[in-house]
């Protein structure tokens, strides 16, 4: 028997029964096509951009509000300029033609392990714990938002969304299941393993500054 | 408070937990003024030993069976059963109808008398009302929330509520007051290195309060916490609750020398 | 991993006398329990959640077997691989397998509790591989050839300067003193790993029947690096851990950073779903899944089930005072504290495991606690029942619970033999209200002393009193 049946049948047999009939099958996997909904945070905020700001920001990362995906170039030059950044970044082409200025070299591949700074598109926003959500995909590399030492994160106003479940109920009229790798980010990278004292920067971005445009 | 309306003079056996019954008595004097202060009949019945909780919490589930049969019928027939323990109190009223699962006759019996039971300061404040009460003390005291009392029994704002009332007593809660004491039965004997650090480590917390008296609700935590305090050489005095409460705590505290 | 759950006694008579453990454990409080707490209280929804989340773990156990195979289905709709592992070394074959087909060298790993049960990075290394810990945790104690001692936190016995001279050796760089220096020297050196491992292992904390992803919850984003620069990843997870939908999730996730840390939410919450897809850039090409068993189904259906409901938080250690007293190495196996103290009778077996449930007051702060309400007190009293029944209890505090039981049966010499014995004592102690030592002592006059009785029984002075009422 192999370890798969061997294991399954340890389960029945523990349970005291043999495989689920039909109904009992088609009752859960009913449960799984329509899944129940359960108590949420309360999240009655009428600004949900105030919230997502408010609780991104309480864990160290910075936040800016642009009027234009246009506008993306000059706040990321101005972001640079502040923390002396090289004009050199990696860009999800998710983002579309940017016009970025004289000097700048933008590369929309994966990240390397010299790339210091990432720019990419959020799918949406979480109000409620104030997290981005990412979605992998050829036009949104997923590298871009680990490896560079500071994160830009744009962020159209209106997807800003309530609640996770928010995010499940898009994702599932997106109608492509889960994409291969999906990242609630909620701040910069932090570690508390030296004496439980937090500190930023562990191994993913230090630095993680959202643009929220519109 | 209950849903049942209180008879006028309710009868209450007094459970005598063994450490009471044996290591102090005025406990146990202590509780039945308190009982009958508060309007109730108190009654003491011969026929009761111990709870079976050694037997419970060291794997002897049978031995805690036959104990706990005693115990039901010895007091099954009071309006309520009370005791000045919330470690004993909490065995009778979470773990006994547990202990009959397949005995349906004797799990009725079980959930009957569990329903019933209670440990002292809850029942005078959530049962009788009582809300104050006519004692003395001069001093400033600490409470140890003792674990079971606290978290089986939701023993936490009475003892405190009823220690407000009491002239001349001074109440200084300490850190982490909700944190074992390293008492936990045959624990402390067991591991008795584990137990110290942990004594102590409550006693650094009553310490810095500057309180001069320790009380509790359970005396096995007391009996190790001012055992602890002697050897230490500490002046700080120990008293169980309901002594100080019913105005008993004139005479030497846990461990003291008489005086 | 080593089982040294047989020496608790000895390691935890140690640990008590180590002033850096007992430092760092001390650290403890501000750092988790009153973070916790202060989450708990901000969010009004919190305690209906733990029940929902206990609901829905309760509903995947009496269901696991359709869930796995719905879970398995989605995994391999995505191109991944699920593997069955029965025990450890079905564990370790299976992975040993997949870093040989991938012509591996270098493995990187992200923090697993569950391969630390399967032994394998021992595994791993004797067969010739670099295995390089990634969660900065687990990277220091693999310089310190330590097992972790928490589960979320598995450096937490070690001081900032044992963590300095743990890197000055292993970096061959100028001691740094200061804590962010000894991330930064941390960042750079792993980063280079990253990058060049073939394969990346990490845990899963859930695992989505509906999607068929894994779930990492991390603040570090070493798990994040770990799965996607290696070509192949290997995620490590219990059978128990599948949960059916996102909405489910989504339940976890409001209670498993605040139980653990007393974050709102950590910094990474990452999905992975079967390997790179057409046109993607980056993401590993292979993408596995080693369910492990080991002991696992055994728990379904017994008086245990309640303990596969548990989301390995730390919450219930963080809040014991005996783990808080001697720390995770003292419980000698992978898992420590409460829950580790009902998992490794249950997986390793009862010879050896003796004192892990007896090491324990009963005082429930760890069940007031457990964001799936698991009753671990109960749990670890049924263990000693079990011990009981398979005669392990020792033999004197067998004969003293049968003599206890005998005399306590028989009001009538109970009662005589206490007035006795309170006589003796009361007459030992002279007037001094206090014993130093006693006759026959079970452990009780080492740290402190008997308050003496006064010499008479309550019932005894009661029925003097008021007659036989």
């Amino acid at each position: 028997m192999s370890s798969r049946d061997t294991t399954l049948s340890a389960i029945r047999k523990a349970l005291g029964r043999g495989p689920l009939d039909e109904a009992a099958r088609s009752k859960l996997d009913a449960r799984i096509a329509t899944p129940p909904q359960h108590i949420r945070a309360t999240v009655d905020d009428a600004d949900l951009v105030a919230r997502f700001t408010q609780r991104f920001e309480s864990r160290a990362g910075t936040t800016e509000r642009i009027h234009s995906l246009a506008d993306v170039p000059t706040s990321v030059t101005a972001l640079a300029e502040r923390y002396g950044i090289a004009p050199s970044a990696v860009v999800g082409s998710a983002l579309g033609e940017l016009t970025w200025p004289e000097g700048w070299q933008i590369d929309h591949g994966a990240a390397g392990i010299e790339v210091m700074l990432g720019v990419s598109l959020a799918w949406r926003g979480i109000a409620e714990t104030g997290s981005i959500l990412m979605l992998s995909g050829p036009e949104r590399p997923i590298t871009h938002n680990f490896v560079p030492e500071t994160h830009v994160v744009v962020l159209p106003v209106e997807h800003i969304v309530r609640h996770y479940e928010d995010c499940w109920v898009a994702l599932r009229e997106r109608g492509q299941g889960a994409p291969r790798a999906m990242n609630f980010i909620s701040g910069p990278s932090r570690t508390g393993d030296v004496e439980q004292t937090i500190e930023l920067g562990a191994h993913g971005p230090r630095r993680m500054h959202v643009l929220i445009v519109g | 408070m209950t849903d049942t309306p209180v008879k006028p003079r309710p009868r209450v056996g007094l459970f005598a937990t063994c450490l009471m019954n044996a290591m102090r008595p005025s406990i146990g004097f202590a509780s039945a003024k308190l009982l009958e202060d508060a309007g109730c009949h108190v009654s003491v019945p011969a026929a009761q030993t111990c709870c079976g909780q050694p037997g419970l919490n060291s794997g002897d589930e049978d031995g805690a069976r036959a104990l706990a049969k005693q115990l039901i019928e010895a007091f099954e027939d009071f309006d309520y059963v009370v005791g000045p323990s919330g470690s004993c109190m909490a065995t009778i009223r979470h773990d006994y109808p547990g202990l009959f699962a397949d005995m349906a006759d004797w799990r009725k019996r079980a959930e009957a008398l569990a329903a019933k039971s209670y440990e002292l300061l809850s029942f005078l404040t959530d049962v009788m009302g009582v809300t104050e009460v006519d004692a003395e003390y001069h001093g400033t005291i600490t409470y140890h929330d003792s674990c079971s009392g606290l978290r089986s029994l939701g023993v936490k704002g009475q003892p405190r509520q009823l220690l407000g009332s009491v002239k001349g007593l001074t109440i200084k809660e300490m850190e982490d007051t909700d944190v074992c004491c390293g008492f936990g039965g045959t624990f402390c004997v067991k591991y008795p290195e584990i137990s110290e650090k942990m004594a102590d480590d409550k006693l650094r917390n009553a310490a810095e309060t500057g309180a001069d008296t320790l009380l509790g609700g359970d005396l096995g935590c007391l009996l190790h916490l001012a055992g602890r305090l002697r050897r230490k050489g500490s002046p700080v005095r120990v008293y169980h609750t309901a002594e100080v409460l019913a105005g008993l705590a004139d005479g030497p505290s846990l461990g003291e020398e008489n005086r | 991993m080593e089982f040294r759950s047989p020496e608790f006694k000895t390691r935890a008579v140690h640990a008590l006398h180590d002033a850096n453990l007992q430092k760092a454990l001390s650290n403890t409080k501000a750092g988790f329990v009153v973070k916790r707490a202060q989450a708990a209280e901000a969010m009004p929804e919190f305690e209906a959640l733990r029940d929902t989340a206990a609901e829905i773990k309760n509903h995947v156990l009496n269901n696991l077997d359709h869930y796995l195979e719905k879970y398995e289905a989605a995994v391999t709709a995505a191109g991944g691989h699920v593997h069955y592992a029965t025990d450890a070394e079905d564990a370790r074959r299976i992975i040993l397998g997949i870093c040989k087909k991938a012509g591996a060298r270098r493995i990187t790993k992200g923090k697993s509790m569950v391969s630390e049960e399967m032994g394998l990075n021992e595994a791993l290394i004797a067969d010739g591989y670099e295995v390089v810990e990634t969660d900065l945790g687990e990277y220091i104690i693999q310089l310190a050839d330590e097992p972790p001692s928490h589960i979320i936190a598995p450096a937490i016995h070690k001081t900032k300067d044992q963590v300095a001279d743990l890197f000055a050796a292993a970096h061959h760089k100028p001691r740094k003193t200061d804590r962010a220096e000894l991330v930064a020297e941390a960042r750079e050196v792993l980063r280079e790993k990253y990058f060049t491992a073939e394969v990346g292992i990490t845990g899963g904390n859930f695992l989505v029947a509906e999607t068929g992803s894994s779930v990492i919850v991390t603040n570090e984003g070493n798990g994040d690096l770990t799965q996607t620069l290696a070509k192949v990843h290997i995620v490590t997870s219990g059978i128990e851990r599948v949960i059916p939908t996102l909405d489910d999730l989504s339940v976890f996730l409001r209670i498993l950073a605040r139980s653990a840390t007393g974050q709102e939410t950590e910094s990474y919450t990452t999905f992975s779903t079967g390997p790179r897809r057409e046109g993607d850039v980056d993401g590993p090409e292979e993408y596995h899944v080693v369910l492990l068993d080991n002991g696992r189904s055994k728990m379904l259906g017994s008086r245990f089930q309640d303990m596969l409901r548990c989301i390995r938080c730390g919450a219930c250690m963080n809040h014991c005072p005996v783990y808080g007293s001697i720390g995770g190495h003292a419980y000698g196996w992978v898992y420590p504290g409460p829950m580790g103290s009902v998992l490794t009778p249950l997986i390793k077996g009862m010879d050896g495991t003796y004192d892990l449930p007896n090491a324990c007051t009963l005082n429930g702060r760890c069940k007031s606690v457990c964001p799936v309400r698991i009753p671990l007190p109960d749990l670890l009293r049924e263990i000693r029942h079990n011990q009981f029944r398979k005669d392990m209890t020792p033999k004197r505090q067998k004969q003293a619970l049968k003599l206890w039981r005998y005399v306590a049966e028989r009001p009538k010499l109970y009662h005589f033999a206490e007035r006795i014995g309170v006589r003796i004592l009361a007459s030992m102690a002279g007037g001094k209200g206090k014993l130093r030592s006693l006759p026959f002592d079970p452990g009780w006059t080492g740290a402190r002393d008997l308050p003496a009785p006064t010499g008479r029984t309550f019932l005894e002075l009661w029925q003097a009193k008021r007659g036989d009422q």
